[in-house]
């Protein structure tokens, strides 16, 4: 028996095992995926906003603003990049100007602190690049941007590296109570049996919780939409542009990534389908008429990608954490600002459990940082050739786009969690995520990963399950 | 470490460039390849048809890149594979890494330009839909199939009319998959007239022009496309989608020069062609930095390839040699149905070959050249192509005898 199992391996459930996996615990962490970060961690805004959008008094409200001071300090320790470029939410009348002070308000007493309103003339000083309509804005000084798949992978790797387990392709069909604890049950027959279950499913918390028979909340999909720009497009500004906030929710923002990219998105579309992470020409069109207006100069023919995310939106209009029933956790309805919360929801499970009395004694062994993924992109060309002599490999580049070597695709593939599928390698080195979206290094990166895990080339998938690259061997490859 | 010329890539336009230059009498000469071999995307054309205008022969990729190939080897003249160039600055400075040499710099008196081109991928035609395996553009799944031995699919649509991708839709077929059809956004193709015959006509396939991909189906591997007419606006026209069943979709919707590096050098690129602005002897406006092949504007033949790359390389040597003459420099004007040319700047008076493409199809036109409103040159054409690269050649005279620094060119 294990001390927790955490059911759903994104940001949520990554960040609570990072924070469990310090203490003499054992966790195992499942997810039905094929990998880690698949869920609205792998496709959402990237942004650790600053807190005046949540309801003072709300969970969510106090969670922001923790996660938000938290999220330096935990990017480092964990070797994440982030950046802290500040956001503006911009108005484009004097009713939006008036629903700016509202937002600045309540951000003061939220907490947050660095909010400033600023006029045209204020703005063009720092964002030259503003649209042309734009009047006014709510400048906040500690928002900032972050890859929010990469906290993830690090957040699991981390606690893997200290011991806990994860289980892949791991879908949750049935939960049984067994002793004290908790037995829990995959499609497959395969189970998990915890002392402890924390239920961090994302989009499908709501149909884990029902399997203990809990059905006080349900959750939906938000479907969101998003362009991704070449990086040459990354510094047409510098802080995350907003919109100010409608009826229609808070909008299409324009921001840089840490990775040097323009991120424009997202649309928000609730739907009945969990798993339609389709893109529309609909959402296209709106995401470009949007950033069209927030900012000028937007170059549409550098897009590289666009995508879809689910976000999970609970039906308390909070977040939902909570206990149900004994050595149960809930942490369900961690819709935006779930990622810069997440740090802080981690901090609160962790509380939750000592309340339930489950011994929290700090390990001997425990890691406490994690070497930057990126790690050696960021080295002196010095520093570079000393790993080269020893690693030839580390001057094989295989990704040209993005420049990305051979010796990082199979560190990458060495190092917990370790990626199964092309994306999987995507996701944790960025190959194959420049502007010719892999069409040179794809051949490549498949014969590696065929190597790395032993199998045969064709078997090699995109994303897990049947997307099979391959589908045989030609007449003469026989 | 110093050398003379640097050229960075080893495929068609690089080699033949460092042959010229050889054969122009410059002895230290240094090609850089990021392939394993020298050859660059023509190691993977295994198709026959190069070298028809150099050769007087159809040759494969293989054996065209061969022939300069074994030229390279037998003047001796050193390249580098496994080589990947990171950097280059306005002072000719060169960064590289490869496995043998780690990270390296290289001071050149005189760069050549030779890296190619890429596919447009997906994500930058916004087509709706999921994301799942089986989407490659057909360079990509041209590499699986002659490369590593491995079918990218068996059911496939193909996106786009370019060159690789009728090429690719012939060799699917022969490696027994269906191609159910070729959809073309535009009225007209955007491959060779021959390919359409050879790779399309001859198996069957049907071109559909005026088409495009709306929608792509499938969550773990593609099951199918919806494809659509499209109005003279090229908007997708609803009543008209269609859905294919299918498990791969190609993409051959162009090709972009790879100019990143080009970029860090501070060169002006001209936003038609992609590739830097350069004179008649391919010189950028960064001195003593040159370029030739696909990543200056992309060819139709490799044919022509051979022969820009030899100009740059003939004129890298006069540059290092102090001989390169920058008389009063002429601007080629472009009309708008002659999109632009390849060179933009004429700079020294000897005859100079104009490349060029049109915007549309035209019959029965004439391409004319004036300097104000006197006709320097006209030449008729029964039929002009965006698909097809035209050439004009202004001889000597002509040059020496314009006098107001810039000439146009246009069909009428």
């Amino acid at each position: 028996m294990v001390d927790v199992c955490i059911i759903g391996a994104g940001v949520v459930g990554g960040m609570i095992a990072e924070r469990l996996s310090k203490y003499e615990l054992s966790l195992t962490i499942v997810d039905k995926g094929g990998d880690v970060a698949l869920g609205a961690t792998r496709a959402n805004s990237a942004i650790v906003h600053a807190g005046f959008d949540a309801k003072e008094g709300t969970l969510k409200a106090r969670l922001n603003v923790r996660g938000s001071q938290m999220m330096e300090e935990t990017c480092k320790r964990l070797g994440v990049k982030y950046k802290r470029n500040g956001s503006l939410v911009v108005g484009f009348s004097d009713e939006d100007r008036e629903t700016l002070k509202e937002l600045k308000a309540r951000g003061e007493k939220n907490g947050v602190t660095g909010l400033e309103l600023l006029d045209r003339e204020q703005i063009l000083k720092i964002e030259k690049n503003i649209g042309d309509s734009v009047t006014c804005a709510l400048l906040a000084k500690t928002g900032a941007i972050v890859c929010p798949y990469e906290l993830c992978m690090a957040a699991v790797g981390l606690a893997m590296d200290n011991g806990a387990a994860l289980k892949l392709d791991f879908d949750v069909v049935k939960i049984e109570r067994e002793g004290e604890g908790y037995r829990v049950i995959s499609g497959t027959g395969e189970s998990v049996l915890a002392k402890c279950v924390i239920n961090a499913a994302g989009v499908h918390s709501d149909d884990i919780a029902a399997l203990v028979g809990d059905e006080s909340f349900t959750v939906h999909a938000r479907r969101g939409e998003y362009m991704l720009l070449d990086k040459e497009c990354g510094r047409l500004i510098s802080h995350t542009v907003f919109r100010c906030p409608s009826k229609m929710g808070k909008g299409i923002l324009v921001s840089p990534t840490v990775d040097g990219n323009l991120l424009l998105g997202p649309t928000a579309e609730d739907i009945d389908d969990k798993s339609d992470v389709k893109t529309t020409a609909e959402g296209i069109a709106k995401i470009r008429a949007s950033a069209a207006e927030q900012v000028s100069g937007v170059d549409f023919g550098k897009v590289i990608t666009s995508f879809t995310g689910l976000r999970s939106v609970g039906s308390t209009g909070d977040f939902i954490i909570n206990s149900p029933t004994d050595n149960f956790v809930n942490v369900a309805g961690i819709e935006s600002p779930g990622l810069t919360s997440a740090p802080a929801i981690a901090e609160y499970v962790e509380g939750m459990l000592y309340d339930m009395g489950i011994t929290l004694s700090e390990k001997q062994s425990y890691i406490s940082e994690r070497r930057p993924t990126h790690y050696f992109s960021s080295l002196t060309n010095e520093e570079k050739n000393e790993i080269i002599k020893e690693h030839p490999e580390y001057a094989r580049v295989i990704c040209r786009c993005e420049l990305v070597t051979e010796g990082e695709i199979r560190e990458a593939i060495r190092t917990n969690p370790p990626p199964r599928d092309i994306d999987g390698v995507k996701r944790r080195t960025r190959a194959t995520m420049g502007r010719c979206q892999g069409g040179f290094c794809t051949p490549s990166i498949v014969e590696i990963l065929a190597e790395e895990l032993g199998i045969d080339y064709e078997e090699v998938t995109k994303l897990g399950g049947k997307s099979y690259i391959n589908i045989g061997k030609t007449k003469s490859g026989d | 470490m110093n050398v003379d010329l640097v050229i960075i890539g080893g495929g068609p336009a690089g080699m033949a460039a460092a042959v010229a230059a050889r054969k122009s009498g410059l002895e230290d000469i240094l090609i850089l390849e990021r392939d394993e071999a020298l050859g660059g995307i023509l190691r993977q054309c295994i198709h026959n048809g190069f070298g028809l205008h150099r050769f007087g022969e159809e040759l494969t990729g293989p054996e065209y890149a061969y022939r300069y190939e074994k030229e390279v080897v037998d003047l001796g003249i050193p390249f580098l594979t496994g080589t990947t160039v990171v950097d280059i600055d306005k002072n000719r400075r060169v960064t590289a890494m490869s496995a043998e040499r780690g990270i390296f710099t290289i001071d050149a008196k005189a760069i050549i330009l030779a890296m190619g081109c890429r596919e447009r991928p997906k994500g930058a035609l916004n087509i709706a839909g999921t994301r799942p395996a089986g989407i490659y553009t057909a360079g990509t799944a041209q590499k699986f199939v002659n490369m590593k031995g491995y079918m990218p699919g068996k059911d496939v649509v193909i996106l786009g009319s370019g060159d690789i991708g009728l090429i690719m839709a012939r060799r699917m077929t022969l490696e027994g998959a269906k191609v159910h059809a070729v959809c073309e956004l535009m009225p007209y193709s955007g491959g060779l007239a021959r390919n359409i015959e050879q790779c399309l006509n001859d198996f069957n396939i049907p071109l559909k022009l005026s088409h495009t991909v709306v929608d792509i189906k499938g969550k773990d591997r593609v099951t199918g496309v919806v494809i659509a007419k499209v109005d003279e606006n090229r908007r997708p026209i609803k009543e008209t989608e269609e859905l294919i069943p299918c498990d791969t979709l190609l993409l051959s919707c162009g090709l972009i020069p790879e100019n990143e590096l080009t970029k860090k050098a501070g060169i002006t690129l001209d936003r038609v062609t992609g590739g830097a602005v350069v004179d008649g002897s391919r010189e950028c406006d960064v001195e003593g930095i040159f370029a030739c092949g696909n990543v200056l504007h992309v060819h139709d033949l490799v044919d022509y390839v051979s022969e820009e790359a030899e100009i740059a390389g003939r004129a890298a040597v006069k540059y290092i040699r102090g001989e390169k003459l920058r008389t009063n420099e002429i601007r080629v004007d472009v009309d708008g149905k002659v999109r632009y040319t390849v060179p933009k700047l004429i700079s020294e008076a000897e005859d100079t070959k104009l490349y060029f493409r049109v915007g549309s199809v035209m019959r029965d036109v004439s391409v004319v050249v004036r300097e104000g409103e006197r006709v320097l040159l006209k030449k008729k054409k029964q039929k002009l192509a965006p698909a097809e690269m035209e050439t004009v050649t202004l001889t000597k005279e002509m040059i020496e005898s314009i006098d107001s620094g810039s000439i146009s060119i246009s069909v009428e």
